[in-house]
C-alpha cells in the first residue's frame, strides 16, 4: 500500500513584486500529482532551507525575478549541503540572463526555466531527474 | 541499526531532518513505518493535542501562527500539522498555510509540517494521528493540527485533539451553514477571527444563539463502536463545558493571550471532569475500530480475485443479488 508523492516546495527568494509564475509553477506540478509546499513572497535563503527541512522535500523551484540570483542561489545551495540535504533538486524559474546559466548549473542546480518555459518541460525534467535516481 | 532505527533514535534526539523523513515515510505507508510507530509509542502522549479547523479563508492558518507565538512566548514548543485537500483529479496537491506562518521561522521550537489528505474519506490524513505521534515523540509539548472544516473532517480532527477550535469570520455569511455542517457540535472553543472587520458582533450574536440552542451533542453515555454498554466503564462523565466565543485579529496577534488562556481552562476542565480520561478512551475505540475495518477490507480483497468482486457487483447492478448476501458470500468465499 505504499504511495510515495512527489514533494516541492515552491518558493520566491529576494523583495521583488508579485508571485503569478511561482503560482502558475505550483498549479502545473499538482496537476501532475506533486504535492507542492507554497511558501509566498520574500523568503530568505534560511527560511527556504528550513522549510525544505521540515517538509521533506524532493525538489526546491526558487522563482527570481529580480536579478538577485547570483547571490542566492549559492547560499541556498551551501545552506543545504550543511543540513544534509545536497540531495534535494534546486530548479531556478523567472528571468536569468544566458549568461548566468552555465554558472548556476556548475553550483549544482539542477536546471534554469525562462519565463517562456512550457511547464511540462519542467513537470518531465523532475519525473526524469528523480526517476534516474532508483 | 537499521535506517528506521537509525530515524526513531534521530527522532527521540531532537533531530529535525530524521523527524521529516520519518513524517514522509509515515505519509507514504512505508512498509517500515509500523515499525517505528511501535519504537515511538512509549515516547507519546505527553504532548497537548489541539485542532483548529473551520470554513476556507476564516484565517486557520493566520490564527495557528498567532497561537504558536502566543505559545512559544511561554517557553512551549510547538509542532504544527496543517491538512490540505488533494486534487481528485490529479493526486496532487498545493499546500499553502505556510504562506501565513512566515513569522515562526528560525524558530527550532517550531516545527510545521504540510500534509495534503492524499483522498482519505474522513478529509483528515489517514495518516495524520500517526503525523501526530511522531511530533508527541519528538517532545513537542503542543500539538496544533489545523483542517479545513468539510463536514467529516471536524469529527475526525475532534477525535484527534484534546481541545478543538472553530474559527469563523464575519462577512462569510455562511454562519447557517457552518451549522448544518454540525461544525458547531465538536467546537471546545469558537473564535470569531478578523475581528477588525464590520459584522463581527453579528457573528459572535449568531454563534451565541445557535449554541444556546443546544446544538452541541457531546452526549455521555456513548461508548463508541467497540464495546457495548455492559462492558463500559459505568456513568460516563457529563460534558457541561460552556463554549467561550473569543474575538481575535490574528494579524495583529490581538485575543492570542484569551485564545491561549482558554484552551488551558478546558484542559483543566477536562482533566478535572474525568472527561479527559473518558475521551482518550474512545479516541482508542475509534482509532481501533478505523484500522481493524481497513486492515480487514485489505485482507480480504488480498484473498479475493478482482474478477469474483466485479461479479458481485454486476450481479448486484442486474438485481440478482442484494448487497447483504453479496457481502456473506464474500466473506465466506463462495
Ligand atoms: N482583516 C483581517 N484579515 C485576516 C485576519 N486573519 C487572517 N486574515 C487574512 O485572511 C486571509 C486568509 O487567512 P488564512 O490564515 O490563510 O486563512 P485559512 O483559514 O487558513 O485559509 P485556508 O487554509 O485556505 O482555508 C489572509 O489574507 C489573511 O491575512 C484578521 O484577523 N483580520
Ligand atoms: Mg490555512
Amino acid at each position: 500500500m505504499s504511495e510515495e508523492k512527489i514533494r516541492v516546495l515552491v518558493a520566491k527568494p529576494g523583495l521583488d513584486g508579485h508571485d503569478r509564475g511561482a503560482k502558475v509553477i505550483a498549479r502545473a506540478l499538482r496537476d501532475a500529482g506533486m504535492e507542492v509546499i507554497y511558501t509566498g513572497l520574500r523568503q530568505t535563503p534560511e527560511m527556504i532551507v528550513e522549510a525544505a527541512l521540515q517538509e521533506d522535500v524532493d525538489v526546491i523551484g526558487l522563482s527570481i525575478l529580480s536579478g538577485a540570483h547570483m547571490a542566492l542561489v549559492p547560499r541556498v545551495l551551501e545552506l543545504l549541503r550543511a543540513e544534509g540535504l545536497a540531495d534535494v533538486l534546486v530548479l531556478i524559474g523567472g528571468i536569468i540572463p544566458d549568461d548566468d546559466v552555465p554558472a548556476l548549473l556548475e553550483l549544482g542546480i539542477s536546471g534554469v526555466f525562462g519565463p517562456g518555459t512550457n511547464t511540462d518541460d519542467i513537470v518531465r525534467h523532475i519525473t526524469a531527474t528523480l526517476g534516474a535516481r532508483q | 541499526m537499521s535506517r528506521i532505527e537509525t530515524l526513531v533514535n534521530g527522532v527521540l534526539d531532537g533531530d529535525r531532518r530524521a523527524l521529516a523523513r520519518l513524517i514522509t515515510r509515515i505519509e507514504n505507508r512505508a512498509p517500515d513505518a509500523p515499525a517505528a510507530l511501535a519504537a515511538l509509542f512509549p515516547h507519546t502522549g505527553r504532548a497537548y493535542i489541539v485542532g483548529i479547523t473551520g470554513a476556507p479563508g476564516t484565517g486557520k492558518s493566520t490564527v495557528v501562527n498567532a497561537l504558536a507565538r502566543t505559545l512559544r512566548a511561554q517557553d512551549r514548543t510547538v509542532g504544527i500539522v496543517a491538512v490540505d485537500p488533494t486534487s481528485p483529479f490529479s493526486g496532487g496537491a498545493v499546500l499553502g498555510d505556510r504562506i501565513r506562518m512566515t513569522d515562526l521561522a528560525g524558530d527550532r521550537g517550531v516545527f510545521i509540517r504540510s500534509m495534503a489528505n492524499r483522498g482519505s474519506l474522513g478529509g483528515l490524513a489517514a495518516a495524520t494521528g500517526d503525523v501526530v505521534r511522531a511530533l508527541d515523540a519528538a517532545g513537542f509539548d503542543v500539538v496544533l493540527i489545523e483542517t479545513v472544516g468539510a463536514g467529516q473532517s471536524e469529527v475526525d480532527i475532534a477525535r484527534t485533539a484534546y481541545t478543538t477550535i472553530v474559527v469563523d469570520a464575519p462577512g462569510l455569511g455562511d454562519d447557517v451553514q457552518a451549522i448544518k455542517a454540525g461544525i458547531l457540535e465538536i467546537a471546545d472553543i469558537l473564535v470569531v477571527n478578523k475581528a477588525d472587520r464590520p459584522g463581527a458582533e453579528n457573528t459572535v450574536r449568531a454563534l451565541r444563539a445557535t449554541l444556546e440552542l443546544g446544538h452541541r451533542l457531546r452526549s455521555a453515555g456513548h461508548h463508541g463502536p467497540l464495546l457495548d454498554q455492559d462492558d463500559a466503564p459505568p456513568e460516563p462523565a457529563l460534558d457541561l463545558w460552556d463554549v467561550p466565543i473569543l474575538k481575535t485579529v490574528a494579524t495583529e496577534r490581538s485575543g492570542l493571550d484569551e485564545l491561549a488562556g482558554a484552551i488551558e481552562r478546558h484542559r483543566a476542565y477536562l482533566s478535572e471532569s474525568g472527561l479527559y480520561e473518558e475521551r482518550a478512551r474512545q479516541r482508542v475505540q475509534a482509532e481501533l475500530a478505523t484500522r481493524l475495518r481497513e486492515e480487514l477490507l485489505a485482507r480480504l480483497l488480498d484473498e479475493r480475485s478482482p474478477a469474483a468482486v466485479a461479479g458481485v457487483i454486476e450481479r448486484i447492478l442486474a438485481r440478482q443479488l442484494d448487497p447483504g448476501s453479496a457481502v456473506r458470500e464474500l466473506l465466506n468465499g463462495t
